[in-house]
């Protein structure tokens, strides 16, 4: 990236903290993006005068004589379809072998969608897991985030269900993900054979932690290019949004913004909304689905970055160790999803719905019985029974390594209560009940 | 007009060095080349404004310049506003060429060229005030009034009204002359500042009538009236959205605002997408035709969320002075608290709790004080019903907007993850949340009259049967299923027939989603008599038995036609569960 001609270079900072730097300029615009001795830097605040900038590889080491040029323009990224099976940096700069882009630039920051606009989501995502398909039933055009603990491994999960899935164009977006998880989804990319249509922009956790601020902009440009321009069907993979949003406090802190809950800025909701919002169903055709991963402190969704979070998404995917099995599984209880309605019991057979209830309801009645065999109480028929099915049920159907057809899991599912149970005890609808119990 | 300079820029926070006079919350817009962004002045400190943008700021530059209108944030009321689809500045979205909406783009709530059928009520000689009826136009279902605007102040003598015929939407449609003798120019459009309530009434009076809302939780065991309001906080996804939908697609009121404020976009094209087909029931018509969308979604300019939720109630309020019955939800008054917030800390005000404005509590409370029953010079009755969501951050109740709101709102209703984890929609909280109205005496005369003798003490007897459930429950919990008395299996399975067979409602299926009061006081009686029974049980585990074939019967009543074959059929069988039971289990 050059500066236009006509740019001055200033020589005079007059105030610099570890993010930002303060200096007298004229005819600068918000927003624009311009070089600090080199690294790149953008308008956050102007007072008089005065201009503040975000340094996003950190002030380290930068003088009060540093060269600061600005670009005359917000930041900006090269669109073509060539972007397809490519690798970038948090500045759109290619960290894989292949040559430089040449296409047209545009502005990151895009426009709102107008919702008169939008089509409502209602396309099925399968991804042939049960936890997800079954009881959190995606959509394309929806965002939701995975919540997991540091020990879960979110990110493999993560490649598996973008790789199942059906769609066109795959952006993934890593934010301060640990480098051994880069090259597991370069790897899972490569063998799938699909990573032709995959564009990575990487931010790993040995790079500058402001740098990530940039990431899901460019991320979302081009899923918009891809998903508007071209009608393709894109999935959007955001990892790590607790990283991002941590950026997002140091930046405000070095404002000094007063912080809200959790040290956190008190525009965090309109932060993590600007970015979830890109998901769209399109009238034209062409979707974004955003699948992200918060990762959770101590399994803390009270903390502010997955309480805003799951303010904003259409559900949450919760990952979590069954403690009985010890497989990992989508924990039917706090995972949700809220477009599933659009489509279960719609595009999916009919009995989807109360049939997935059900078995949630039964789960819970295990989860009942379990603690009350923990508090030391005798267990009656009824608890043994759903103790019984609970095993079934995380082994046929919730355990995130199976790979089942929509269909077979409600027969799976029928089965298991026709195994367990008598039918008034499940509260489904008797039509149902006539025609899918197992005779 | 006032002029001035942009001298500093923080996000959608912009400093103006102003060259004359400048009001609080004057509109003013940045011409920016070709673009003109609208701001709203919110503190004023000598010769600086500060003003939030309507917009990202993103491009603006020190000196780029600043006029001002002079006006506040207004709104257009006339007919039309039906069945419209607004940003939170009531710019028409459906009117907005193209798929995004651009920087600056603007485009006006009602088409003036757009022709009406008008009839005059009003006759040539009558004295009128602000709020006096003039004449007529149908919108839709509604005769849409046309009154003397209300900014008119004192008496004014109408010297000519046009005749019933079709005439544009600024076509002058009568003349009046004020006390001072000066003749004005009435159209069918005026122009109200949103964040002033709408006066022109006579009086305001208490609240009687019971607002339907076709849920049971509500309707029965805490009711909101006509005129009513109510909160309902909730953590996420426990369901205040599908709540306020539910009473959206419910409610028998002649207007429905709808306000998505700082929410997701795909929960309004749902509504975009359900609301043209589902039949309204106060009217037969379509659901559509009633209902106004005020929009500003959370990915929509932050400083809009506040205007948003003051255009909707501006709305309700004009209809209400014609006489109408109108209902206003918004969702989520979180985030306009949270759109305040973001300001204050910009401006760098000294924050309150959690970092929230001082003054939140005496916004929230205005706010909450527009609704009501209004009666007119002329006796004519109007309402608003106001119902509104918030998000505690942390599903935690312990903060300043669910506090504030706690004061003002008369109906409460708890949202508790624990029933919404559990699945036991709608997740509203039986004995946590409260209605005030219950204690009204005009609404125990209402339901005396309306809806059956001594419902009130049905209701209340309901209602501790659930707390002995609750009791019951953890004394089994503490001492094992073996170790209690069977009363303690019976009072904790007695609740939990009321919770599944009453409480419990799904809002996507057909016909469980909406129960008509009637269907509601059938029900509560068959539950409270089946509780009212009492049976030898061998065992806990037989009073087991015996109230899930129960609730399992009541489900299935709730999932068929009030009074179908079907119906009756799962009523007997109820009947039929009891005379299994007669027999003696040795
Ligand atoms: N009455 C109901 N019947 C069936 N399901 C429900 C009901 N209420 C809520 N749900 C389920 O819970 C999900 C979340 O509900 P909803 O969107 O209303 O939550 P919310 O409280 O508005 O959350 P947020 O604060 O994040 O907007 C729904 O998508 C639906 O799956
Ligand atoms: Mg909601």
């Amino acid at each position: 990236m050059k500066a236009a001609a006509f740019q001055p270079v200033y020589t005079k900072i007059k105030a610099l903290t570890k993010a930002t730097c303060t200096l007298e300029a004229s005819g600068v615009q918000y927003d624009e993006l311009a070089w600090v001795d080199g690294r790149t830097a953008q308008v956050i605040k102007v007072d008089g005068s005065s201009v503040t900038l975000q340094v996003f590889s950190g002030t380290e080491g930068i003088g009060t004589k540093a060269k600061v040029v600005f670009s005359g323009s917000p930041p900006q990224l090269k669109l073509s379809p060539l972007l397809a099976g490519r690798y970038f940096n948090a500045f759109g700069i290619a960290i894989d072998d292949g040559s430089e882009l040449q296409a047209e630039e545009r502005d990151v920051k895009g426009q709102t969608v107008n919702p008169v606009r939008r089509q409502l989501p209602s396309e099925f995502l399968a991804t042939g897991i049960a936890g997800i398909d079954l009881n959190n039933t995606l959509v394309t055009g929806q965002k939701i985030p995975f919540f997991a603990n540091p020990d879960q491994p979110y990110n493999q999960i993560l490649a598996e269900v973008a790789l199942r899935a059906d769609s066109d164009r795959i952006i993934l977006g890593g934010m301060g993900i640990s480098h051994d998880d880069y090259l597991m989804f370069r790897e899972k990319f490569e063998q799938s054979g699909a990573s032709d249509k995959i564009v990575s922009y990487i931010n790993t956790s040995e790079d500058p932690p402001l740098e990530r601020l940039l990431i899901p902009d460019l991320v979302c440009t081009t899923a918009e290019y891809f998903a508007y321009e071209k009608q393709e069907k894109v999935l959007v993979l955001l990892s790590d949004m607790t990283l991002y949003a941590d950026a997002l406090a140091i930046v405000s802190n070095k404002m000094d913004q007063i912080p809200s809950k959790d040290a956190m800025p008190g525009s965090l909701y309109s932060d993590l909304a600007r970015i979830y919002e890109k998901a769209v169903q399109f009238q034209e055709g062409g979707s974004i689905t955003i699948i992200a991963v918060t990762s959770l402190n101590d399994g803390d969704i009270t903390h502010a970055i997955p309480d805003n979070t799951g303010y904003i998404t259409e559900g949450q995917l919760y990952l979590k160790k069954d403690p009985e099995s010890g497989l990992t599984i989508i924990d039917p209880f706090r995972s949700l999803s809220r477009l599933k309605q659009n489509v279960i019991g719609i595009k999916t057979r009919e009995d989807h719905p109360q049939l997935m209830n059900a078995l949630v309801r039964l789960y819970a009645d295990a989860a009942e019985a379990r603690s009350k065999k923990e508090n030391g109480f005798d267990l009656n028929a009824y608890d043994l029974r759903s103790l019984k099915f609970a095993q079934a049920y995380v082994r046929d159907l919730l355990d995130v390594q199976l790979n089942i057809g929509p269909e077979e899991m409600l027969d799976r599912g029928w089965k298991l209560l026709s195994d367990h149970f008598e039918p008034f005890e499940i509260g489904i609808r008797q039509k149902f009940i006539d025609t899918y119990w197992p005779k | 007009m006032t002029k001035g300079k942009i001298i500093g820029i923080l996000s959608n926070l912009i400093q103006i060095k102003v060259l004359d006079s400048v009001k609080q919350n004057e509109i003013c817009f940045v011409e920016k080349g070709s673009q003109r962004l609208m701001a709203e002045v919110i503190k004023i400190n000598g010769a600086i404004a500060f003003a939030q943008l309507f917009e990202a700021g993103t491009g603006l530059q020190a000196g780029d310049e600043v006029s001002f209108t002079g006006e506040l944030l207004e709104v257009s009321l006339g007919p039309g506003l039906l069945s419209k689809n607004f940003d939170g500045l009531q710019n028409d979205l459906e009117a907005m060429p193209g798929s995004f909406i651009k920087t600056g783009q603007r485009s006006p709530a009602l088409d003036l060229s757009q022709s009406h059928k008008f009839s005059p009520l009003a006759n040539v000689g009558n004295t009128l005030m602000a709020g006096s009826i003039i004449g007529e136009v149908p919108e839709k279902a509604l005769k849409h009034k046309i009154m003397l605007p209300f900014k008119f102040k004192g008496a004014y003598k109408l010297l000519e009204v046009a005749h019933a015929g079709v005439y544009k939407l600024d076509d002058c449609i009568a003349k009046v002359e004020g006390e001072d003798g000066r003749v004005h120019e009435i159209t069918m459009v005026q122009k109200w500042p949103v964040k002033w309530p709408i006066k022109v009434y006579k009086e305001k009076s208490r609240p009687s009538d019971i607002f339907q809302t076709g849920l049971r939780v509500i309707d029965t065991l805490n009711p909101i009236t006509e005129g009513g309001t109510a909160y309902i906080p909730g953590a996420f996804g426990t369901g205040k959205t599908v709540l306020q939908q539910a009473i959206a697609k419910n409610n028998r009121a002649d207007v429905v605002i709808l306000v998505a404020c700082g929410e997701r976009a795909n929960e309004v094209v749902e509504i975009f997408h359900s609301f043209p087909e589902l039949e309204d029931l106060a009217t037969g018509g379509k659901l559509k035709d009633k209902t106004t969308i005020v929009c500003n979604t959370s990915n929509m300019p932050v400083a809009a969320r506040e205007a948003s939720v003051y255009v909707g109630m501006t709305m309700a309020e004009y209809y209400r002075c014609m006489g109408y019955k109108v209902l206003l939800l918004a969702d989520s008054t979180s985030r306009w608290a949270q759109a305040l917030r973001e300001m204050s800390n910009r401006m760098e005000e000294l924050p309150g709790t959690d970092a929230f404005p001082v003054e939140l509590p005496a916004v929230i409370a205005n706010f909450y004080g527009r609704a009501g029953i209004t009666k007119m010079a002329d006796n004519r009755r109007g309402s608003v019903t106001f119902l509104g969501t918030v998000s505690p951050a942390g599903g935690n109740f312990k903060e300043p907007v669910t506090e504030s709101t706690s004061k003002v709102a008369r109906c409460f209703y708890a949202l508790s993850q624990k029933r919404a984890d559990a699945k036991r929609y709608p997740a509203i909280d039986p004995l946590g949340s409260y209605s005030r109205y219950l204690d009204y005496e005009e609404f125990q005369q209402f339901s005396e009259k309306h809806i059956e003798k001594d419902w009130i003490k049905k209701v209340n007897k309901a209602k501790t049967l659930l707390s002995k459930g609750i009791e019951a429950r953890d004394q089994i919990s503490i001492l094992g299923d073996d170790s209690v008395p069977l009363d303690y299996h019976l009072d904790f399975w007695k609740s939990e027939l009321i919770d599944f067979a009453f409480i419990q409602q799904d809002s996507f299926d057909a016909i469980d989603m909406n129960s008509s009061l009637e269907r509601q006081s059938f029900q509560l009686n068959r539950v409270l008599e089946v509780c009212d029974r009492s049976y030898e049980f061998e065992d806990f585990s037989a009073v087991s038995q015996h109230y899930k074939k129960l609730i399992n019967l009541f489900k299935q009543m709730n999932y068929s036609d009030f009074n179908s074959e079907d119906f009756k059929k799962f009523n007997q069988q109820i009947e039929d569960e009891f005379k299994a039971e007669q027999i003696p289990a040795s």
